[in-house]
């Protein structure tokens, strides 16, 4: 099940700097673990013990992920002073 | 009131829209905003409400101007360097209109104040930088059904949603509760290019505006994302939360929160 992920501004870095990539699987914690392959690191920002993180949304046509589909991650932000940070 | 001339004239673009029209340029004149942050989104969401004639203003920043904030923050300028950021913009708004009221408000908002500080304005509009004050921001206009236009920022990239409590759903069913500290970065580490918060800053005036004039649509239930190295606008739908911790059916959430201490530790 191929389908393009929009990688938020936030995650481009573990991507490369690829603000679409390409990821396989049929609902949204199969596609993070993927990703995670591919670009490891990334499930960790986004998910938490099999979980999507609860400041992260996933956006997709309909609720199972379909072949050729496009899904969007977008994270809360908040610019500014806060310290430390991993994304 | 009535308008003077000079009034007439500053307000004319306004005046002709058949939308706005005196009666909503009057509507402006007597609505009062409170902004939290006098920073990069601040700056250009007070600019563009002190030209639009918005009768008072509050302006809510503890922070001094420091040269790095100059890339973007664009009412505050060398001659104020090292000055309260509420006080610099002020002087700046009050130099483009002198018809509006400006408060500068040189307070960090807390769980203790914040109710205070806006319960007698319109709208709010959050322009903050961290994500303990932007929780308790929604978590108080929530309590008070006070309307909420946020934005947030971050590299290329730029949030707005409107948040009008009881008729839509508020940022906790977008995203229920902060990232733990040190999990997103900040601008500091990350970068902003300093045109984003203008682009940005510009999208939540137009929704003060909106909710002003009661014209058109407002940007409830969905957050608006822009994409500055695209180009591109997008809407993603935000499905009020029945379960929300604050505005849900059986809220859990029912003092304001004060996440800070918990970011500060770390």
């Amino acid at each position: 099940m191929a389908v393009k992920v929009r990688i938020p501004v936030p995650l481009q870095r573990l991507t490369q700097g690829k603000e679409e990539v390409e990821g396989n699987g049929g609902t949204v914690i199969e596609l993070v673990r993927d990703l995670d392959k591919k670009f490891p690191g990334i499930g960790e920002r986004i998910s938490e013990g099999g979980k999507i993180r609860r400041f992260v949304n996933f956006y997709v046509n309909e609720e199972d992920i379909k072949d050729g589909d496009e899904v969007s991650i977008v994270p809360a932000i908040a610019g500014g002073k806060a310290v430390n940070s991993k994304w | 009131m009535e308008f003077n001339e000079e009034q007439l004239q500053r307000y004319s673009r306004h005046i002709i829209l058949p939308e706005v029209g005196g009666k909503g340029q009057k509507k402006i004149f007597e609505s009062k905003v409170f902004i939290a942050g006098a920073g990069g989104l601040g700056c250009p969401v007070g600019y563009y409400l002190t030209a639009a004639g918005v009768g008072t203003i509050a302006l809510m920043d503890n922070d001094a101007v420091e040269l790095s904030n100059l890339q973007r923050q664009i009412a505050h300028s060398v001659k104020t360097l090292g000055i309260n950021k509420a006080d610099s913009a002020k002087k700046t708004f009050e130099a483009l209109n002198p018809d509006v009221n400006v408060i500068p408000v040189k307070e960090r908002l807390t769980n203790k104040n914040i109710l205070e500080l806006i319960k007698d304005y319109d709208v709010v509009v959050d322009g903050t930088d961290n994500f303990p004050t932007r929780y308790l921001i929604n978590d108080a206009c929530v309590m008070l059904k006070k309307p909420l236009v946020s934005g947030a920022i971050l590299r290329f990239e730029g949030q707005v949603t409107t948040i009008l409590p009881g008729d839509g759903p508020c940022y906790r069913c977008l995203f229920e509760s902060p990232p733990p500290p040190g999990l997103v970065p900040s601008c500091q580490e990350a970068g902003v290019l300093g045109v984003l918060p203008g682009v940005i800053g510009a999208l939540q005036a137009t929704e003060v505006l909106k909710l002003i004039l009661g014209k058109g649509k407002p940007l409830k239930g969905e957050l608006l994302i822009y994409d500055a190295l695209r180009t591109n606008f997008r809407k993603v739908k935000i499905p009020k939360n029945p379960d929300c911790p604050i505005c849900g059916e059986n809220p859990t959430i029912k003092e304001l929160i004060d996440y800070t201490q918990e970011y500060c530790a770390i």
